[in-house]
């Protein structure tokens, strides 16, 4: 019983339920720079919980598990969210810091939100499913607030919570419907009631748009993208790192698990509406980044563009797709860190850098950021020898067995147009002649440091040794 | 000696040169340094290439100085490189003429020196991996990583309206590779393999290879470029610095033509036959077309460059006419063409360093002044023309003669293109260098220096040592163009 018990509070998500607890309390009793204990008490959580996910305590026990998955799928996106939280918390540190919205809330609510993500990566009910999303989203709407003097915060944050209720509601009414035509919440149930039945009654087809809707929704596929572009802009620099890495991560995985576990025997159902997300997204993406100016926003952009590219993996429904998937949101995953990790560190002249013409200049004052920079962004936009074009390439042979070749043609296609936003960075760092004698100022913590560099030679140098990553997922399946 | 890896260590100097440059802190003094390390580095590059042409074997029409590891575990991607008669020559091109770039800018550059040095080093890199690939995955990689550094080089050190330039070279480009990626991996999920080795063959039902060839045809067309795709061509160049149309001019645009010869007559031979007449019909415009361009340019080196596409088009026919005089003359033309055409490039620059105008009015009569220069030139320009004894000879003779065998509406399109270039090129050089010098800026112009003379008299022996012995350079690659010649005459037999 004891030995049972002690088992239990080492599954992941339990462990991380607590230590969210246990740093709320940490924070609040704190008397003096409560923001910087809490923040680093988050951190040291989610490393620990990382380890755990990593030696796989399961969570196999009569209560969990129908309702849990824990598969080489899972476990590698709980890995990747887990990590790409704790990193987000480390290079955004500095920023809360100096911006003054150190509260110690934020780090906690993080925790939360990524409590609800390893849920949700993980669930194989739908209540559960939902209620996993609600704490997640509901934490986010917080923190995408957070700096409560700032419109634009404010602005963002009840953008995000408004279009979120909707799609939520969406979700649910799409959920509600799918069991009172199979009569089951669980994966398990669903699949079950659907094996004798060959076409999927309308009613049910009906559920499982809007619950394809209000998946679109979180990972912001188009059409159901507003709010990425105005909830990044909008939240403080550090939350937009938080968004563009984490939560995207934990969606898709959602997405894929919905799609190909319950309904994957009806994939000619969703496949055509994913179809129509993968390209309009691809497409927007691409081109609606073409005319910002604002850094962030086109960072929205972006990865807008990029969830494009996974849900192809996506229509692709095979064991290649699964793989190329997570290879892709791995490298998606790198390179917003160490895209976000520069933009978090840099400053002009006082004021932290998010238009792209205020870049003008960089490469003369910081030769190593600019260059740095100016890989990620090529790496963004599938250059090779970077690690972004393995991702493509990745994609690509997934949609290329299951022949789906307009899907491919149209996806180079669109990455052709988001080269040229991605190469307007660049020409902004080196081709454009800085007119202010504003100096450029890069400050970033010795841990920030060490990731970046980390990450930077894993951008440049995966070619040399791709087998490390492709070796990881190699054995992955739902 | 045979043990030594001696192909990676010719593409991969170059890196190591540009890391070392990469450790040096860039100041007042240390400039030359930087130049140092790179000019060194590209001729050792050099060097090391002669090795390999020394060590080649010509009787043995496969690929020589292989070396291949795996490289990916769950598909059948290798780091697989290796040298025919084909590659040879491009990657003894791109070598020679890294070096002669280098020195062309010792000191026309004088912003950035080590981005500038490190870019070109980064860019030999890539044209000798991406000429000595035998996995076409690989080939891709370096296809493809050539843009990054061309597009900085023309946007970073290129002229007034570089950043429009840069852009145009890396999205029309980009445009066409990218099909290419499709079609690789579309390959690799037919047959398993990526080796350019084994598909040397018909693998592929003749639909197949229609759609295959498209996407190859988009990239390459691009690249060595044909009329129409060829617009992107004249900005690049005029906009670049001397040394970057050099190496676009002489290295880049032979991975077009490289990659019609590898991919789409090795590859897809019922395709290419099917296609050879659309491919025919657009270079014959173009030789006619551009050459008549040409003709009607004020800036030097907007016309060079609308040569180049007239030469380019001569190449294309040499290639899809599928005989051994068609396809030796198109090899002969590109290499012919590397040299001469970044010889002009590097006149143009030479008069460009001293009065700051590529327009041709401006000049006149400058074999008062400078008389080396009009000579060096002089040899320059009737190499483009292919007059006997030059190395432009060689090849439009070869191809003219193949295409006697293929159709003679090609060979009057082709002729009347010849004749074209010797008028926009004769007339180009009368009105720089004949006549009155009218232009009282040009009296003070002075002829070439000595950093000039080493830059372009190993040019123009070149020139003229491939017209002289065009033996030595087509006796490698006979072989291997026997065998895509025999294969797609067997591919089509049927």
């Amino acid at each position: 019983m004891l030995n049972n018990l002690m088992h239990i509070l080492f599954v992941p998500e339990v462990t991380l339920a607590i230590l969210a607890v246990a740093c709320l309390m940490y924070g609040l009793f704190s008397k003096n720079n409560s923001f910087n204990k809490a923040t680093n008490f988050a951190t040291l959580s989610l490393l620990f919980v990382t380890v755990l996910i990593f030696f796989d305590f399961s969570t196999k026990f009569a209560l969990f598990d129908s309702f849990f998955s824990n598969t080489q799928f899972t476990k590698f996106f709980k890995i990747l969210t887990t990590l790409g939280a704790a990193i987000s918390l480390i290079i955004s540190k500095n920023y809360f810091i100096d911006s003054k919205i150190n509260k110690f809330e934020i780090p906690t609510l993080l925790l939360f939100s990524t409590l609800g993500m390893l849920i949700m990566i993980s669930s194989k009910n739908l209540m559960i499913m939902y209620l996993a999303i609600e704490l997640q989203s509901l934490s986010l709407y917080v923190v995408a607030s957070i700096k409560r003097n700032s419109i634009e915060s404010a602005e963002s944050g009840v953008k995000y919570f408004i279009l979120g209720a909707l799609s939520s509601g969406i979700l649910l009414y799409g959920f509600s419907l799918v069991y009172g035509f199979t009569g089951h919440t669980s994966f398990e149930g669903i699949t079950n009631s659907l094996v004798e039945i060959d076409n999927l009654p309308i009613g049910l087809i009906f559920g499982l748009v809007f619950v394809l809707v209000g998946l679109a929704f979180k990972v912001s596929a188009v059409p159901f993208h507003m709010w990425t572009p105005d909830v990044y802009e909008g939240a403080p620099t550090s939350i937009t790192a938080f968004f563009a890495i984490v939560p995207k991560l934990a969606a898709i995985a959602l997405i894929f698990r919905f799609c190909l576990e319950p309904f994957g025997k009806f994939y000619f159902e969703w496949t055509q509406v994913i179809f129509f997300l993968s390209i309009a997204s691809m497409f927007l993406g691409a081109i609606a980044a073409i005319a910002q100016k604002n850094l962030k926003r086109l960072l929205a952009y972006s990865s807008i563009g990029h969830v494009g590219y996974v849900l192809i993996a996506l229509v692709s429904v095979s064991d290649q797709g699964l793989k190329s998937a997570s290879i892709y949101m791995f490298i998606y995953l790198v390179m917003n860190i160490a895209v976000f990790s520069i933009i978090l560190s840099l400053k002009k002249s006082d004021a932290y850098v998010e238009k792209i013409s205020s870049l003008s200049g960089l490469s003369k004052s910081n030769p190593v950021i600019s260059a740095s920079l100016a890989i990620i962004m090529l790496s963004m936009a599938g250059i090779p020898p970077f690690i972004g074009f393995f991702g493509k390439l990745y994609v690509f042979i997934a949609a290329i067995e299951s022949q789906l070749y307009i899907l491919a043609v149209l996806g180079v296609l669109a990455s052709v147009i988001s080269a040229f936003y991605y190469l307007r960075i660049i020409k902004g760092m080196y081709f454009d002649e800085s007119d202010d004698n504003q100096t450029f100022e890069f400050t970033i913590s010795s841990e920030s440091k060490v990731i970046l560099s980390v990450l930077m030679i894993l951008i440049t140098f995966f070619i040399l040794y791709p087998s490390l990553l492709i070796d990881a997922v190699s054995s992955i399946s739902l | 000696m045979t043990e030594m890896p001696l192909l990676s260590l010719t593409i991969f100097l170059p890196l190591l040169g540009a890391l070392v440059i990469l450790l040096i802190k860039e100041d007042e003094n240390s400039v030359n340094n930087i130049k140092k390390v790179a000019l060194w580095t590209s001729i050792g590059v050099f060097l090391l290439s002669l090795l390999i042409w020394l060590q080649f074997d010509n009787n043995n029409g496969s690929y020589q100085f292989e070396e291949k590891f795996r490289w990916f575990n769950d598909f059948n991607f290798y780091f697989h490189i290796g040298i025919d008669g084909i590659s040879l020559f491009m990657v003894i091109l791109s070598t020679f003429l890294t070096p002669l770039c280098i020195l062309a800018s010792w000191e026309s550059i004088k912003k950035r020196v080590k981005e500038y040095m490190i870019a070109f080093l980064f860019l030999e890199t890539v044209m000798i991996g991406m000429f000595a690939s035998v996995d076409i995955l690989l080939f891709y990689i370096f296809f493809e990583a050539v843009l990054i550094p061309m597009y900085l080089i023309i946007g970073i050190w290129g002229g007034e309206r570089r950043i429009y330039a840069s852009f145009k070279f890396f999205l029309y480009t980009l445009l066409g590779s990218v099909l290419m990626l499709i079609a690789i991996v579309v390959i690799y999920r037919l047959t398993d393999s990526m080796s350019i080795e084994t598909l040397q063959g018909n693998y592929f039902t003749k639909n197949i290879q229609i759609y295959l060839w498209l996407a190859f045809f988009a990239s390459f067309a691009v690249k060595i470029p044909m009329w129409p795709f060829h617009t992107w061509l004249p900005d690049a160049h005029v906009e670049a610095p001397t040394a970057g149309s050099v190496i676009l001019a002489g290295v880049l645009l032979k991975m077009g033509g490289y990659g019609f010869i590898r991919f789409s007559l090795g590859m897809l031979p019922e395709a290419s036959n099917y296609f050879s007449p659309l491919i025919m019909t657009l270079s014959i415009v173009a030789v006619v077309y551009t050459s008549l361009v040409a003709l009607a340019q004020t800036d030097i080196k907007k016309l060079i460059a609308y040569s180049s596409v007239a030469h380019m088009g001569l190449v294309t026919i040499g290639i899809f006419l599928v005989n051994s005089q068609g396809l030796e003359g198109a090899m002969i033309q590109m290499i012919s063409h590397g040299v001469v055409s970044g010889a002009l490039f590097l006149c143009v620059g030479v008069i460009y360093d001293r009065m700051h105008t590529r327009d041709i009015n401006f000049y006149g009569g400058l074999v008062n002044r400078m008389p080396i220069y009009a000579t060096v030139f002089m040899i320059f320009m009737l190499g483009s023309v292919g007059l006997p004894g030059t190395s432009g000879f060689i090849g439009e003779f070869l191809v003219i003669v193949g295409a006697f065998q293929y159709s003679s509406i090609v060979v009057i399109g082709a002729a009347t293109g010849i004749v074209l270039s010797a008028v926009y090129m004769l007339y180009l050089y009368k009105r720089i260098i004949f006549g009155v010098m009218t232009n009282e800026k040009l009296t003070e112009i002075l002829d070439l220096d000595n950093r000039e003379k080493i830059i372009l008299i190993p040019l123009a022996i070149a020139v003229i040592f491939i017209g002289i012995f065009p033996n030595i350079f087509i006796e490698p690659m006979r072989l291997p163009i026997e065998s895509i010649i025999s294969n797609y005459e067997s591919a089509n037999a049927k």
